[in-house]
């Protein structure tokens, strides 16, 4: 654990949070606006609100919470669609844990469980096709979703399945892929966004390069950034610099775990196993042309949609949900008309509210209310 | 010595299993309580084997002037982990919510639902660990119930324990008692209980040696009244962890409670597994751990005398009571950041990347 806490020492973080409120006084006479970078992964929503970084900045800066939590954004109908496999009596569902909340139409799959479906929560697809061995007579269907993070692994799940001739083990592919994501996002006509954060599982499976025409085309640049909150500060001081300089660069700072061309055996992997979906709903930003991907022909035996009849309705987002917009970095969480109202944790109507990683729960449950004064009194009083 | 308290009751039981007739009331059932149960809990109290206990009420005077009353049921899987079982947990998370009223725990009560089929060797070793429990805590148990339901009605054991003891005159220890000032105390490290069940459940490969904490707390707040009888608020931060009694004592008191990531004490495998499961060490389960608040001046001598015994080894002040923002719990970050420490909604789920 002593790499982790190199990463967390405050008396760095307080070198660089003076470095960037000297870049963000550079960059503020070309502007009259916050600076606005978008995290774009999940994983860096997190600790921004775990650590409290988003307190210790200047308030020129501000981030967007993007679209980077997988369960976030899965749409209901899809919900709907786990629901109704993981009903069907000769099923085992199984998931990782935190996709067990989402809501559906009707019920999320925790109620399915409570309602007597064989939901079981697992931590990695293998666990699920150890889970098909012990059960022979039962199909085990696992619930794949996530970016290039996690796509790797059920590809490779799948290959094992079908070196060991596997009969009765499938996948539910929901897995979505970041690019296309972020050029909807660039593509946005109400962008105010002017850097970003670059995930870093997802960019030590594909690499830096993917990302090269987010600084050659639309001039915007962009940090490749690890999760530890040192490692956030580090890669947003050096996004500010760039714009501070007026470059637009794809820059690594992950670079101990992200190599330029991403992991070979991985994206051969994912390579063999899927191909784009010429679409895919995501909740909140709409149809994203392929920005999902499925399961190959010659895998159709591991596929839960063709195996069983998977019948994906699309279902509007409640009116009042503003979740599209919070995604896109439009508004705030807070300023969703049933933020923390009709929308809490407890009954999220959004999908934002459901995950850890969601923008709109991060905010509820770290930062409801400005705590940014309060930190020198804390100081005071505790010996 | 006595002799015929030397006369400890035969092996009564011949089966190895529990059957439904170990629940029907008939000879089966009185076999099982008169071996396992009377046997093991061995005390004149029990061993009348009448429908109640009863007690001295100048037995229960003597230690102070007001009764407590408890009780929970406990259910675990697995039954047996590093560091414990649920026969463990069934006496000390009693006696722990009677201790921390100020209370001396005294008499238990316990009530066991058993599955079809368990082993009966399973309910001995069970049996002999509330006892051992029992013995250090200083209580007895004194009256108990058995029912045994069908194959599949219940998972393995479930046992409920009540549990009696008396409040020290003087004493007065509530949620809502918090002051602006008082010092936040926790008796060591936290999650560890949670973190160990995790393991033990086997779903990770996760290779640590996390023990649970499980013990009776009794002793050690016998040693903070000594020195601090004006002790505010005290919780066993069971359930919901460190995290969610914080939430209490802010909600009852409707004061702030503000704590320092960095002055809280966890092991380093708990939270070496925290990271990887994306959890937070302080809403994980604990059953030997209190939080405390007590008054400033007293914050030195209350964290000398837990130090001083054996399961406050690694007490430590995490913080203090402020009036804002009221009713809620603010944590500074290791990193030098502040944030919302909220009540959970629902279990801790593992985050998938
Ligand atoms: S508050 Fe709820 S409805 Fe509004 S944006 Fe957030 S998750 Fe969506």
């Amino acid at each position: 654990m002593k790499y982790v806490d190199e990463f967390r020492d405050p008396e760095k973080a307080r070198t660089l949070l003076a470095e960037i409120a000297v870049l963000v006084k550079s960059t503020s006479r070309v502007r009259n606006r916050p600076l606005q970078i978008m995290e774009v992964c999940g994983g860096h929503t997190h600790s921004i609100f775990r650590y409290g970084i988003q307190q210790m900045l200047p308030p020129e800066v501000e981030f967007v919470h993007g679209p980077g939590c997988p369960v976030c954004v899965l749409p209901m109908g899809r919900v709907d669609d786990c629901v109704a496999l993981a009903e069907r009596p000769e099923v085992i569902f199984t998931t990782f844990g935190d996709a067990m909340r989402v809501p559906g139409s009707k019920k999320s799959l925790l109620k399915a469980k409570a309602d007597g479906a064989d939901v079981h929560m697992v931590y990695s697809p293998l666990d699920a096709l150890k889970l098909a061995r012990e059960n022979p007579d039962r199909e085990v269907i696992f619930f794949g979703l996530g970016f290039e993070t996690t796509m790797p692994s059920t590809a490779f799940t799948l290959l094992q399945a079908k070196a060991e001739g596997t009969k009765n083990f499938s996948l539910f592919c929901n897995h979505i892929t970041i690019i296309p994501t972020i050029k909807a996002i660039l593509d946005s006509p109400d962008l105010q966004i002017d850097g970003f954060l670059g995930p870093g599982h997802v960019s030590m499976v594909i690499g830096t390069r993917p990302y090269d025409f987010i600084a050659a085309h639309y001039g915007k640049p962009i940090t490749v950034a690890g999760f530890e909150p040192l490692d956030v500060l580090h890669a947003l001081w050096m996004v500010i610099k760039q714009i501070a300089e007026g470059r637009a660069e794809v820059e690594n700072q992950y670079s101990r775990i992200v190599p330029r061309d991403g992991n070979a055996a991985a994206l051969e992997a994912v390579q063999e196993v899927y191909e784009p979906r010429e679409f895919f709903e995501w909740r909140g930003l709409g149809s994203i042309d392929h920005s999902g991907v499925k399961i190959r022909e010659a895998y159709a035996a591991f596929d839960a949609e063709r195996k069983f009849l998977v019948k994906t309705v699309s279902i509007a987002d409640a009116t009042s949900c503003q979740c599209g917009e919070v995604l896109k970095g439009v508004i705030k969480p807070q300023a969703c008309k049933v933020f923390g109202t009709a929308c809490t944790p407890e009954t999220p109507l959004g999908a934002l509210m459901v995950s850890s990683e969601g923008a709109c729960a991060a905010y509820y449950n770290y930062g409801r209310i400005d705590i940014s004064g309060l930190k020198r009194q804390t100081d005071a009083v505790v010996a | 010595m006595n002799p015929v308290r030397v006369l400890k009751p035969l092996r009564l039981l011949r089966d190895t299993q529990i059957n439904m007739s170990h629940g029907s009331g008939g000879k089966a059932m009185r076999d099982l309580i008169q071996d396992v149960f009377v046997g093991a809990f061995d005390n004149p109290l029990l061993a009348r084997l009448e429908d109640q206990a009863v007690i001295p009420l100048a037995e229960l005077a003597c230690y102070g002037d007001r009764l407590a009353f408890t009780t929970d049921t406990y259910v675990v899987d697995p039954l047996f982990f590093p560091g414990g079982d649920i026969g463990t947990l069934a006496v000390a998370g009693t006696v722990n919510d009677l201790a921390v009223s100020g209370a001396r725990p005294l008499f238990l009560s316990c009530s066991m639902v058993i599955e079809e089929g368990l082993p009966v060797e399973l309910l001995r070793r069970v049996v002999a660990s509330m006892q051992a429990t029992a013995a250090a805590a200083g209580v007895m148990i004194v009256t108990g119930d058995t029912k045994v339901v069908e194959r599949g009605a219940a998972d393995k054991l479930f046992i409920n324990t009540a549990g009696i003891g008396v409040v020290r005159a003087g004493v007065n220890i509530a949620a809502a008692n918090a002051r602006i000032g008082d010092v936040i105390i926790v008796s060591g490290h936290l999650g560890d209980h949670g973190a160990a069940i995790l393991v033990a459940r086997n779903e990770l490969a996760l290779e640590t040696s996390v023990e649970s904490d499980c013990c009776p707390l009794n002793g050690l707040i016998d040693a903070i009244l000594d020195v601090c009888p004006a002790v505010r608020s005290l919780r066993d931060a069971t359930r919901g962890g460190a995290a969610t009694v914080l939430n209490e004592f802010a909600q009852s008191s409707g004061l702030a409670m503000r704590i320092r990531e960095a002055a809280l004490p966890v092991r380093e495998e708990v939270k070496g597994a925290c990271e990887i499961l994306g959890l937070d060490p302080l809403y994980l389960a604990n059953e030997g751990k209190l939080v405390a608040i007590v008054p400033r001046e007293a914050a030195d001598s209350v964290l000398a005398a837990m130090r001083a015994h054996p399961v406050g080894g690694r007490a430590a002040l995490i913080g203090e009571v402020c009036a804002s923002p009221a009713g809620m719990v603010v944590m500074e970050t290791s990193f030098g950041g502040s944030r919302i420490v909220d009540m959970l909604v629902g279990e801790q789920l593992p985050r998938i990347c």
